[in-house]
C-alpha cells in the first residue's frame, strides 16, 4: 500500500515550536567580535598581560625595588631579564610595572570617556548657546599640545601616579567629545527619539536612555583606543623624568635607564617591548570591537 | 459633547535665514470630539505633518506658531511649561509616526519600551507595567504577544512594529492620538488592517483621532469630518460624505479622481478611465501669493479667480465648507 492509498487521513500535530531564543544586540557584536581574527588576538594578548601583572608576583617573588644583584648583570638564571643600573631585577620590574601601566591606562582613559560623553551630550543634544560654549572650550583644549599641557599639569602638583592619571584624561578628552556630540547630533533626529518625546519622555531620558545607548559604539572604540594612548602618554612623561618615583611603571623603567642603554640594552629593551605589546594588543581589541559593532564593515568583510 | 481637541486659527511659520517669516500653515481650524476622527488630506507638503508637530509642540528647529490656539479639553497648548507638556505627552495625547521602521528603539525590546511609556504615566510596577505590555500587544492583534514582548524591533516586520507603536501611542490611554499617516510605508493589505485596527481601539477607548493621510479612499472609511489643505491653507472642509460624495474645490476633485477604482468583470458598469492626476506641482515655500495657491494648477480657473485673493472659507451647505470663487458654479 502506497501512501496516496492511505485510507486514514494525515494527522499533523502542531510542531512544538522553539522558543525563539532571544539576541539583544549586544551578544550579536559579541558573537561578532569573537570572529575577528584581530580582535582576538588583541584579546588573547590582553589577557595574558593582564594575568601576568595579576599572577606573576606569585610565581616569581622578587622585589621590583630590592637590589637583586650586581649593577647591569646581563640576562642569566638569577635575574632572568638581568638588572638595572641599581641591580634590581628587570622581570619583577616589568611585573609590578605592568600594574602601574595598566592602572595608568585604563584609569585614564575612563575620566578621558567620563568628560568627552558628558561635553559632547551636553552640546549635541542641546545645541544652540550651550553646543556654542561647549564646542568653544572643546576647541580650547584641542589647540593645547597635550604633552605640553600634561607636563605642565604634572609639574605644577607633583609627580604622583594619581596627578599623572588625571593630567592625561584632562588633556585627551576632546576627540571622545566631538565623537559623542557628532553621534548625537546624528541621532537627536530621528524618529525613534521624535516617538519617544512625543510619548512623554524628558530630557534626562532621552540623553541617558535612547540616545547614549545608540551613541555608544563609536564612544566604546575611541575608549579602547584612548588606554592605548594613555600608557604612551604615561610612558612619554615617565620618559622625560616626570614619572613617579615610588610607583615603578614601564614608562618609569625606560626612563630611568636610557642612558645606559648601550651598556644594559636589557633594561631599557623589555619595558620598551611591554609597552609596544599592551598598546598593540589594545589597538587590535579596539580594531575587533570596531568590526563587530559598526554595520558596514560588517557587511564589507 | 465638548471638543477633545480645537484648533483656532493656527499658523506655522518658517524663520528663514534673513530673519524673514515663511508662511507654511495659515489660519487652520478644526476641532475632534471625543470618539470622533478628523482627516488632515493634501498632498505631500501642504502642511499636514506640520500641524501634527504644532499639536504635539514637537515643532523642528526653526519653525514658529505665530498665531492662534491650540486647546487640548480647554487647556491652551502653545501657553504650557515644559514639565506641563511633557505630561501631557503620551497621557493626553500622542502620536503615531509615519515610518515604523526607524520609530522604534532598535537597542531595546518592544516590551521594555511600552512599560517605559506605562511607567511614565502610570504608575505602575515592573511587573504590572510588563504584564499590560503584554496585554496591549494582545489589544493590537499581536499573535503570541508573550513571546513577542521580548523581541527586538528589527525581528518584527513592518505591520507588526506599526502595530507596535499603535500600542505605545495608546498606552498611555491618550485623549487624542494623532496617526502621521500611519500606513503610508506598509503595503495594501496591512494598511485595511491598520485602519481597522485603529477603528475598533477607537470604539472601546473613545479616544480623538486625528489622522493625516494623501489616501482620500482610506479616509472616507473611517474619518468623521474631513479637512482638505492645499498649500498650507484648508481649501475645503466637512463632514466626509460631504466632502467625498459633492466635493466642490476642484483640487479636492482632483484627488478623488486619483483614487484608482476595481473596473474589472463583466458587471462592470463604469466605462474603463485612465487613472487622472492633477498637473503640476504644490507651490514651494516663500512662492505663494494672496491669490487663490491651486490657480496655477486649476483648470476651471477663470476671471474671477485671477483677479481676486484667496476667498474665505465659506459655507455653501450644512457641514461643508469651501474656498473657491467658482464654489456655487462647480456642482457635482
Amino acid at each position: 500500500m502506497t501512501a496516496l492509498e492511505r485510507s486514514e487521513p494525515l494527522v499533523i500535530e502542531a510542531p512544538e515550536l522553539p522558543a525563539q531564543r532571544v539576541v539583544s544586540p549586544a551578544w550579536i557584536a559579541f558573537s561578532q567580535f569573537l570572529r575577528s581574527p584581530s580582535g582576538v588576538i588583541g584579546a588573547g594578548l590582553l589577557i595574558i598581560l593582564v594575568a601576568v601583572t595579576i599572577f606573576g608576583p606569585m610565581l616569581y617573588q622578587v622585589d621590583p625595588q630590592d637590589i637583586a644583584g650586581a649593577p647591569f648583570t646581563a640576562p642569566s638564571a638569577d635575574a632572568w631579564l638581568g638588572t638595572d643600573y641599581l641591580g634590581r631585577d628587570v622581570l619583577a620590574g616589568l611585573i609590578y610595572g605592568g600594574r602601574g601601566s595598566l592602572t595608568v591606562g585604563i584609569v585614564a582613559a575612563l575620566i578621558t570617556i567620563i568628560i568627552g560623553l558628558t561635553v559632547g551630550a551636553l552640546s549635541g543634544f542641546f545645541g544652540g548657546i550651550v553646543d556654542a560654549a561647549l564646542v568653544k572650550i572643546t576647541e580650547f583644549f584641542q589647540v593645547l599640545p597635550p604633552l605640553l599641557l600634561a607636563m605642565v599639569l604634572v609639574t605644577l602638583f607633583g609627580p604622583k601616579l594619581s596627578t599623572i592619571t588625571v593630567a592625561i584624561g584632562v588633556v585627551s578628552w576632546t576627540s571622545a567629545a566631538r565623537i559623542t556630540r557628532a553621534e548625537f547630533m546624528r541621532l537627536r533626529n530621528l524618529d525613534f527619539v521624535k516617538a519617544s518625546r512625543a510619548a512623554g519622555a524628558g530630557n534626562a531620558y532621552l540623553i541617558l536612555q535612547v540616545l547614549l545607548p545608540n551613541a555608544l559604539p563609536p564612544v566604546i572604540v575611541s575608549a579602547t583606543l584612548a588606554i592605548g594612548v594613555a600608557i604612551l602618554f604615561e610612558s612619554g612623561l615617565s620618559f622625560l623624568g616626570l614619572g613617579d618615583p615610588n610607583t615603578i611603571s614601564w614608562g618609569l623603567m625606560l626612563g630611568e635607564n636610557r642612558n645606559y642603554i648601550l651598556d644594559a640594552w636589557w633594561a631599557v629593551t623589555f619595558p620598551g617591548a611591554a609597552i609596544f605589546l599592551a598598546v598593540l594588543a589594545i589597538s587590535l581589541v579596539g580594531d575587533g570591537i570596531n568590526d563587530a559593532i559598526n554595520p558596514r564593515l560588517r557587511r564589507r568583510s | 459633547m465638548s471638543a477633545v481637541l480645537e484648533v483656532k486659527n493656527l499658523s506655522v511659520s518658517l524663520i528663514a535665514g534673513n530673519r524673514k517669516l515663511v508662511p507654511v500653515l495659515e489660519n487652520l481650524s478644526f476641532s475632534v470630539e471625543a470618539g470622533q476622527t478628523a482627516a488632515l488630506v493634501g498632498e505631500s507638503g501642504c502642511g499636514k505633518s506640520m500641524t501634527a508637530l504644532a499639536i504635539m509642540r514637537l515643532l523642528p528647529e526653526g519653525f514658529v506658531v505665530t498665531g492662534g490656539n491650540i486647546l487640548l479639553e480647554g487647556e491652551d497648548i502653545l501657553t504650557l511649561s515644559p514639565k506641563r507638556m511633557r505630561a501631557l505627552r503620551g497621557n493626553g495625547m500622542s502620536m503615531i509616526f509615519q515610518e515604523p521602521m526607524t520609530a522604534l528603539n532598535p537597542l531595546f525590546t518592544v516590551g521594555d519600551q511600552i512599560a517605559e511609556v506605562l511607567r511614565w504615566h502610570q504608575d505602575l510596577s515592573g511587573a504590572e507595567a510588563h504584564a499590560r505590555a503584554i496585554a496591549l500587544l494582545r489589544a493590537v492583534q499581536i499573535p503570541a504577544p508573550e513571546r513577542r514582548v521580548t523581541a527586538y524591533p528589527h525581528q518584527l516586520s513592518g505591520g507588526m512594529r506599526q502595530r507596535v507603536m499603535i500600542a505605545m501611542a495608546l498606552a498611555g490611554r491618550p485623549r487624542l492620538l494623532i496617526a502621521d499617516e500611519p500606513t503610508t510605508a506598509l503595503d495594501v493589505t496591512v494598511q485595511a488592517q491598520i485602519f481597522d485596527l485603529l477603528a475598533e481601539l477607537q470604539q472601546e477607548t473613545r479616544t480623538a483621532i486625528v489622522l493625516i493621510t494623501h489616501d482620500l479612499g482610506a479616509v472616507a472609511e473611517l474619518a468623521n469630518e474631513i479637512m482638505v489643505l492645499y498649500a498650507g491653507r484648508c481649501i475645503e472642509a466637512g463632514k466626509t460624505e460631504n466632502v467625498v460624495g459633492h466635493p466642490r474645490h476642484p483640487y479636492t476633485r482632483g484627488l478623488l479622481g486619483c483614487v484608482p477604482h476595481l473596473k474589472l468583470g463583466p458587471h462592470s458598469t463604469r466605462p474603463w478611465s485612465d487613472l487622472a492626476e492633477i498637473p503640476g506641482m504644490v507651490p514651494p515655500l516663500g512662492a505663494r501669493g494672496t491669490d487663490c495657491a491651486f490657480l496655477a494648477r486649476c483648470r476651471a480657473a477663470n476671471q474671477t479667480c485671477r483677479s481676486h485673493p484667496q476667498p474665505a472659507l465659506e459655507p455653501i451647505a450644512s457641514d461643508h465648507e469651501v474656498s473657491c470663487w467658482r464654489k456655487t458654479e462647480l456642482v457635482a
